[in-house]
């Protein structure tokens, strides 16, 4: 644990590192319900979770709540986590990302939980492979860093700011057909590289 | 399955994984996910990519004791403490409704309680409550018959659940999805030989272009 809290400290630690720390904390935690990797979990998760609360709109008491029963989650969901469905980031972005539906949106995040479900339910093989986590993270990370800033841009505030097409659309003072357009291309970008790989 | 040829618009894709929908077009884009392994894989890259802006994302610093507090509470609740497993395994979930419609309509179509509309077509009305800006219904056309044509007034979706129709796009048949852009228009005819099933998420009313249309507009309320 300690060793793996070294590296975490590491700001030159590659994202591909990250990743592969944060599954196995989440293992532990899953596994064993080790604190010790949980509170690693929470230092890293939960004060991006606070910010994007506060970034959707929330003040700064809901923002620490939400963040609580988002962490809250994790803990009591992680033995769900499974690696091949992608980085333990990806996952913990659903949780936050389905609280927050169900705090803020007209909507319920039922539906994104029963097609969670399904897949679990019809997933029984379980691949670990460890490079093809990696390959598929390493198109993540280049894919981002390659998109071009007005891209990049809009994704952030649909992902994390919780902007909606039409509230980008008005911030950014463009058309909503813009809008539409570069969020296709920055997923075009991602779908590229990780074709190359599947 | 995977014979779906018709599926969801990227940028509808990206918008499902940050929860930009609304609960009636999150209803149906899942339904079609769940049905599709393409667009399943789809909302499942658009997720990572999400993660990994939230790993470059700013952080807030929370509260000093806010890890503590947390563990307090698992601590006091035990049956959350020891909750710490996966899903119960279903062997199967069965039915020919797709799951996320299941609690919406029941698992199976032939259950469903139709009201008739016109000649040809039926209609299911899909209750979401609270104060949703989007509708979800259901139709059931006759072979040979005209899905009700209308001028797009916002967003729609159509998921075909059996059966298939044909309009310029294409033929739609099970498991797929007709996600429209707001200005496109279509004539779509049920093909021979069954009805057809659909469900349809609708942003708002729209405007029905015929006078049969027109006057079906007050009773299919779409
Ligand atoms: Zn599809």
């Amino acid at each position: 644990m300690r060793a793996a809290l070294r590296l975490v400290s590491n700001t030159e630690s590659s994202a591909i590192e990250l990743a592969k720390q944060h599954r196995e904390w989440i293992a532990l935690v899953g596994g064993n319900q080790d604190r010790a990797a949980f509170q690693s979990l929470f230092q890293y998760f939960a004060p991006r979770i606070k910010a994007m609360m506060l970034k959707a709109g929330m003040n700064v008491m809901q923002s620490e709540d939400l963040m609580q029963d988002v962490m809250m989650t994790v803990w009591r969901k992680s033995a769900q986590y499974s690696p091949d469905r992608g980085t333990v980031s990806a996952w913990i972005f659903t949780i936050a990302r389905n609280a927050r539906i169900d705090l803020l949106r007209k909507a319920s995040s039922r539906p994104y939980d029963d097609v969670y479900e399904l897949e679990i339910a019809a997933d029984d093989k379980s691949s670990d492979d460890e490079v093809l986590q990696s390959e598929r993270h390493e198109c993540v990370s280049e894919a981002l860093s390659e998109l071009p800033k007005d891209q990049r841009k809009v994704i952030e505030l649909a992902f994390i700011a919780d902007l909606s097409q039409s509230e980008i659309a008005k911030k950014l003072d463009l058309p909503i057909g813009t809008v539409k357009s570069r969020m296709r291309l920055a997923y075009g970008k991602l779908k590229g590289k990780l074709e190359a790989v599947r | 399955m995977s014979n779906v040829s018709h599926h969801l618009d990227e940028a509808t894709i990206m918008r499902y994984a940050a929860g930009d929908l609304d609960e009636a077009f999150t209803v149906i884009v899942a339904a079609h996910i769940a049905m599709c392994d393409q667009c399943r894989q789809a909302v499942h890259d658009a997720e990572q990519l999400a993660g990994g802006l939230l790993d470059v994302a700013e952080t807030e610093a929370v509260s000093d004791d806010a890890f503590a507090n947390l563990m307090a509470a698992i601590d006091e609740k035990p049956e959350l403490a020891s909750n710490v497993h996966p899903f119960p395994k279903r062997n199967k979930i069965s039915g020919d409704v797709p799951f996320p419609l299941q609690r919406l309509i029941g698992s199976e179509l032939d259950q469903i309680q139709w009201k008739k509309v016109a000649p040809g077509i039926s209609k299911h009305a899909i209750d979401l409550g609270g104060d949703s800006s989007s509708s979800l219904f259901m139709l059931n056309i006759a072979e040979g018959h005209a899905v009700p044509e209308h001028g797009h007034g916002g967003m729609e979706m159509t998921l075909i659940l059996s059966g298939s129709y044909t309009d310029r796009y294409g033929q739609f048949a099970k498991g797929d999805i007709a996600d429209l852009d707001e200005h496109e228009e279509h004539q779509p005819i049920v093909d021979a030989g069954a009805p057809c099933i659909c469900i349809v998420a609708t942003e708002k009313p729209t405007k029905f272009k015929g006078i049969v249309e027109r006057l079906l507009q007050p009773i299919i309320g779409i």
